[in-house]
């Protein structure tokens, strides 16, 4: 029984492990075509599902690629890729690492400025692509690449951190050291509560009336980066602040106390002690929240638009990782489905780095 | 003047929220230049009363003060503290009567900027000046030699007696008239609690002192008058001498010989 | 300067407290107000084929009970196993790093995980994927729970356990778990409040179904799903039914919150 409870216990926790080996492990094998194909320039390439038409050639061309994202985000005529048809058989051959050897490489030039020199092979995960051999003896091809929510996700990040972060903290500031001791309890109770109302509420919320209200102010539409942004800046309000507050309530009275016995004022208190005391704490918990609105889907897909262009304006519809993987992933099917694979590996990588780092620079086991 | 830098006169002190009061009707008078020691065993108050004298109980709203606590200083004469109301006056009551608290409280920067840090308040920004007054300070309290080569460092990295006396030498750096002890050594060793008594012993050249302790060793040791209190009243106020020698009161005779507390 | 500094700090501080308050009241407002609208006994009575919620609520409830039913002994054991067995080991602090982690990964990735592994083969969105995606949403959040809440109790416990000859399983189950119980039942409210509103990991794998769905091998109702579908559509009715199920959803996530606090509180 002893033993029996203990190793049932100890591959209960071994399980955790097992399920994020099999999360990355089976990302990795779906969005591996995509991986093949694209390589890593995946991540600059703005467009998405767009049809290119490749030239048969039996030699490696080089080919122009537009390094400018704006410029190349024009639909479909733009050549770009190059594909060596005649020599299917021997293609096939050639190993996937030697493959994304050559994506790799090709993108390297690509990021020095220079032209793209790559040989996409037509293997068999081309196969549900439809590759439809034209008159001229031309193909056409999707291509798919993930700038554009790539770059949507950073700036609503950035975007809601930046609103987040002041009120947050006023909020965190207000509670433990200036508000009147019989509104702590109900507006500290009310702010964790509202950390738990589900975000597809915020969602909703920021789709009938914030977007429209931010759009009257800022103008452009009512669905745009800016809205999203905004919208998941005020979805982590109540937990970030609640979680600051819990690391500025960790400072000891005693010191505030010696600090107003030298005759400070609130102001230097909080500046001067209060926030070098519990420094680890808040910016653990900003990370924490960063996380948060970078994963998010909910608060964001009512409002950013969903277009896959990237927004010229901050009042422009654009598109998140998140929000690309909700509305596609029902239709797609083959390589674009690979591709949201790809997506979702990025994401998941991302923030698992984010969160790890801030585990181990600044939590040590603090509350999450 | 009077020979007493302070005095206080039928002074009641409720909690908020209590019913009833934590100190009632107290006289007591700090004299200039003396070290007052505040006895007692442990809730009569003593911390309480300290506390009041510099007001740093008006950080929890709520609590009552009654009577007057007078202090005297050469610059604005004769002040009820219980009568003040603006921020201002708090943070000179506060710059005037310095306090040291029960564990060392070193602020969350370095061994330098501890000190500065009640200057840069007062609005010193000299950096020769304020280098002076650190060093002095550090001097006055017997740690400059220890720490005059890592003045940089994190304040947090000293040791428990090290972080006292740094506490001391931030309090003494602002130049006050009285400093409030409470209870500066229950949480140090012996010989760190030795070297904070003479300290105090040499701080009374130039400073009031009150201080509140559970060791009554240390206020037959270091003081000049002795305070006994019990469940919120003062019992006996006298020399030090008188009351371990020859206490009017059988409860501070029962008191200081053992026989509860 | 001090004083107006000090002044201008407590006002403005003030007031971005008030600002970030007035925003989450707005919500609350709009939500109340808008979910009133269409919420009417109807609702509760009929599925949404019918314009009701019936069928919502509960392939919801079935989805995440069903998450948490698995969750809670497989999460409840690695969490006994982290604090009592593994404690201090590199390979109990490694799994707890892992599960701090999972606790953040986006909702969404945790949906295309399991649509890979079990909607593809399957071929259709269905209930069982649903719950999975759930269930991994959920584990971390409970083995963090136990892990803290066994941590609080105090070692002295488990030595006078031993110190009267039980075995280390009897000590964990009937001395250590017991003490511990209040914390780890609010805590594992708390997780099933969190899964019950979680839309992004259902997208795709339970789906949303108009309605009444009693069989998980198919696609199985979700409400967040639906308030999703329902909210984008043009027709006015069905945004307000989309309102009147939004409320309907934060009432009971906040209903079980406020619950995991009312055990807490009277513990204490």
């Amino acid at each position: 029984m002893e033993r029996i409870f203990r190793i049932i216990s100890q591959s209960s926790a071994t399980f955790l492990f097992f399920v994020l080996i099999a999360t990355v492990s089976v990302l990795y094998l779906y969005a591996k075509p995509a991986i093949e194909q694209f390589g890593t320039y995946f991540i600059i390439d703005p467009r998405w599902g767009v049809e290119v038409t490749v030239k048969e050639s039996p030699t490696k061309a080089i080919q122009t690629t537009p390094s400018s994202p704006q410029a190349s985000s024009e639909p479909t005529t733009t050549p770009t890729e190059e594909e060596n048809l005649e020599d299917e058989d021997t293609q096939a051959s050639i190993s996937d690492d030697e493959n994304l050897d050559n994506l790799d490489a090709g993108l390297d030039d690509d990021l020095g400025g220079e032209d793209i020199d790559a040989q996409i092979t037509s293997d068999d995960e081309d196969d549900f692509e439809a590759n439809p051999t034209n008159a001229a003896g031309e193909k056409t091809e999707v291509v798919y690449g993930g700038a554009v929510p790539i770059v949507g996700t950073i700036f609503s990040t950035a975007i809601a951190m930046l609103f987040s972060i002041p009120i947050a903290m006023g909020i965190a500031v207000f509670l433990s050291e200036i508000a009147h001791e019989k509104l702590v309890a109900p507006v500290g109770i009310a702010i964790e509560l509202l950390a738990a109302i589900p975000s597809i509420i915020y969602g909703m919320w920021a789709l009938f009336y914030f977007g429209p209200f931010i759009a009257s102010i800022f103008g452009g539409h009512s669905v745009s980066l800016l809205v999203a942004g905004l919208t998941l800046g005020v979805m982590i309000i109540p937990f970030m602040a609640a979680l600051s507050r819990d690391a500025i309530n960790t400072t000891p009275d005693v010191l505030k106390e010696s600090a107003y016995a030298m005759g400070a004022t609130k102001l230097e208190v909080t500046k001067d002690i209060i926030f070098p005391y519990a420094k680890a704490g808040i910016i653990g918990s900003i990370i924490i929240s960063l996380g948060r609105a970078l994963g998010e889907t909910m608060a964001v897909a009512f409002v950013i638009g969903g277009v896959f262009e990237f927004a010229k304006s901050v009042t422009d519809p654009t598109n998140s990782i998140p929000v690309v993987l909700a509305n596609n992933f029902a239709e797609s099917s083959g390589l674009s489905m690979n591709a949201l694979f790809y997506l979702a590996l990025i994401l998941f990588v991302v923030s698992f780095i984010i969160i790890f780092a801030a585990k181990h620079y600044f939590l040590r086991r603090n509350k999450l | 003047m009077t020979q007493n830098k302070m005095e206080v006169k039928d002074f009641s002190f409720t909690y908020k929220g209590a019913a009833k009061p934590s100190l009632r009707n107290i006289n007591l008078p700090i004299e200039r230049k003396k070290v007052t020691a505040l006895i007692g065993p442990s809730g009569c108050g003593k911390s309480t009363l300290l506390r009041s004298m510099n007001r740093i109980h008006d950080l929890y709203p709520g609590n009552k003060y009654e009577g007057q606590i007078m202090l005297h200083t050469e610059d604005e004469g004769h002040t009820d503290i219980l009568t003040l109301k603006k921020e201002n006056d708090f943070i000179w009551l506060r710059q005037t009567v310095g306090m040291v608290f029960q564990k060392p409280t070193p602020f969350p920067m370095s061994i330098f900027d501890n000190i500065a840090y009640g200057l840069r308040l007062q609005g010193e920004k000299n950096k020769a000046v304020l280098q002076e007054k650190v060093e002095k300070s550090l001097k006055d309290v017997a740690l400059w030699k220890e720490v005059k080569d890592r003045l940089n460092d994190d304040a947090r990295g000293l040791s428990g007696g090290q972080q006292q006396r740094l506490c001391i030498a931030r309090v003494v750096a602002l130049k006050p008239e009285v400093i409030l002890f409470d209870e500066p050594t229950s949480a140090l060793d012996p010989l760190s609690t030795l070297a904070i008594e003479e300290m105090i012993f040499e701080l009374k050249q130039d400073y009031t002192i009150a201080i509140v302790t559970h060791n009554m060793q240390q206020a037959s040791r270091i003081s000049d008058y002795t305070a006994f209190m019990y469940l919120g009243e003062l019992i006996e106020f006298d020399t030090t001498d008188n009351i371990f020698t020859a206490p009017k009161k059988q409860q501070t005779e029962d008191y200081i010989t053992g026989k509860f507390g | 300067m001090r004083l107006f500094l000090n002044k201008a700090f407590l006002v403005l501080s003030t007031l971005t407290a008030i600002l970030g308050l007035l925003f989450l009241g707005w919500i609350i407002v709009t939500l109340v107000s808008k979910g009133m609208e269409s919420l009417t006994p109807y609702i509760f009575t009929h599925d949404l084929v019918d314009n009701g919620i019936r069928n919502l609520i509960w392939g919801q409830i079935v989805l995440a009970g069903l998450a948490t039913v698995f969750g809670i002994p497989i999460g409840v054991l690695a969490g006994v196993y982290l604090q009592e067995y593994g404690n201090h080991t590199k390979y109990a602090d490694f799994i707890r790093d892992l599960s701090d982690v999972m606790m953040s990964a986006p909702s969404i990735v945790i949906g295309t995980f399991i649509y890979a592994i079990m909607v593809i083969p399957m071929g259709h969105t269905n209930g069982w994927a649903g719950i999975a995606a759930l269930f991994v949403m959920m584990l971390p959040i409970v083995v963090r729970t136990t892990d803290d809440m066994l941590s609080l109790v105090p070692t002295e416990l488990r030595e006078a356990g031993m110190a009267i000859g039980a075995s280390k399983y009897h000590v964990i189950m009937h001395i250590v778990i017991r003490a511990a119980k209040v914390g780890i039942m609010t805590g594992l409210i708390l997780a099933f409040a969190r899964i019950m509103g979680e839309t992004a990991p259902l997208l795709y794998t339970s789906g949303s179904t108009i309605y009444m769905e009693t069989d998980l091998s198919q696609t199985y109702p979700a409400m967040t799903v639906s308030i999703y579908n329902l909210a984008t559509m043009p027709d006015e009715k069905l945004v307000s039914l989309a309102w009147a199920a939004a409320l309907v959803l934060t009432l009971m996530v906040l209903g079980l919150n406020l619950l995991g606090r009312y055990i807490i509180k009277e513990k204490r």
